[in-house]
């Protein structure tokens, strides 16, 4: 009989599985964009430790207040594009930017995100910030594994690349910065580019 | 081949019920605006394809109310997830034998 409808059926009921659990509207374009921020962020962070006077840069000094500021746009800078590319790109495939499984996205993000958040404040208070740059790349990578069940798989590898980078960076503590802009710069564009190239240009 | 076809549900056998269970087997509970946008049917279609699933128990229906709006939830029973695994099962061996 006739198997083609069959066929037709099992297509169907994955397709069902799959867009009832994962968010597909998520941009690749944003993921380009913040790694530029995160570029131009580094650059600016770059210029401000060379144009520091001493040695090191205390929790006190001027200097760590703007890199902390710059930190502060670029992650700002990066919610807002990928806000504005995915709501845009969720508009074109009919889906709603906040539905069950955006929700679902953002929730399994938020929860390494958050807690690494917390932590670095605590060790901020407690004035050890040595691990604080590589456990930003750390914890970012775990809330993108996690949250890659509930979108595209891509954003699984682009986790696991930034939690390798961030232990790379606890070993090698004198190169924070070129990890970091390796993690959230060069990965950033390079995935957001697989991503875009593969779901969103046609 | 008798066999399989006896489980080929026949419960199943429309898109719109086989997309509500196939959303149902993967999320705990989906509200009745979710099935809505993610099968794009009218609400009667959904409600009237609903209402067959539970007169076969395969899902269970749960009204109340989120404020003052009515809301719907939609929940896949034991016996409707065994029986959609075992439609899958006899479609997969139908598509093989073919």
């Amino acid at each position: 009989m006739e198997a083609k409808d069959y066929l037709k059926d099992i297509q169907d009921i994955k397709e069902m599985m799959s867009k009832s659990t994962q968010f597909i509207s998520l941009s690749g374009l944003a993921g380009i964009l913040a790694g530029i921020y995160a570029l131009i962020g580094a650059y600016i962070v770059n210029q401000l430790i060379s144009n520091h006077s001493s040695y090191y840069v205390t929790l006190e000094s001027k200097t760590f207040k703007l890199i902390l500021l710059t930190a502060v746009i670029v992650l700002v800078l990066s919610i807002v594009s990928a806000y504005i590319l995915t709501a845009q790109k969720a508009k074109k495939q009919n889906e709603k930017v906040w539905n069950a499984s955006s929700k679902r996205l953002l929730a399994n993000f938020s929860i390494p995100l958050i807690t690494g958040g917390i932590l670095i404040l605590l060790l901020l208070k407690n004035g050890s910030y040595g691990l604080i740059a590589p456990m930003t790349l750390i914890f970012y990578g775990l809330a993108c594994v996690n949250a890659s069940k509930y979108t595209f798989r891509d954003i699984k590898y682009l986790g696991i690349t930034e939690i390798i980078l961030g232990l790379f960076a606890v070993q090698f503590s004198g190169y924070v910065l070129v990890f970091w802009i390796l993690g959230f710069g060069v990965c950033h564009i390079l995935y957001g580019s697989i991503m875009y190239f593969k779901y969103e240009r046609n | 081949m008798k066999n399989i076809i006896q489980h080929i549900n026949k419960a199943f056998d429309h898109r719109i019920r086989l997309g509500i269970m196939s959303i149902l087997m993967v999320n705990e509970s989906a509200d009745f605006n979710t099935l809505k946008e993610l099968l794009g049917v009218t609400d009667g279609n959904l409600a009237s394809h609903a209402k067959a699933l539970e007169a076969e128990e395969y899902i269970a229906i749960e009204k109340q109310f989120i404020g003052k709006k009515p809301n719907t939830s939609y929940k896949a029973t034991k016996l409707g997830k065994k029986a959609f695994q075992e439609h899958i099962e006899a479609l997969e061996k139908l598509i093989r034998k073919s």
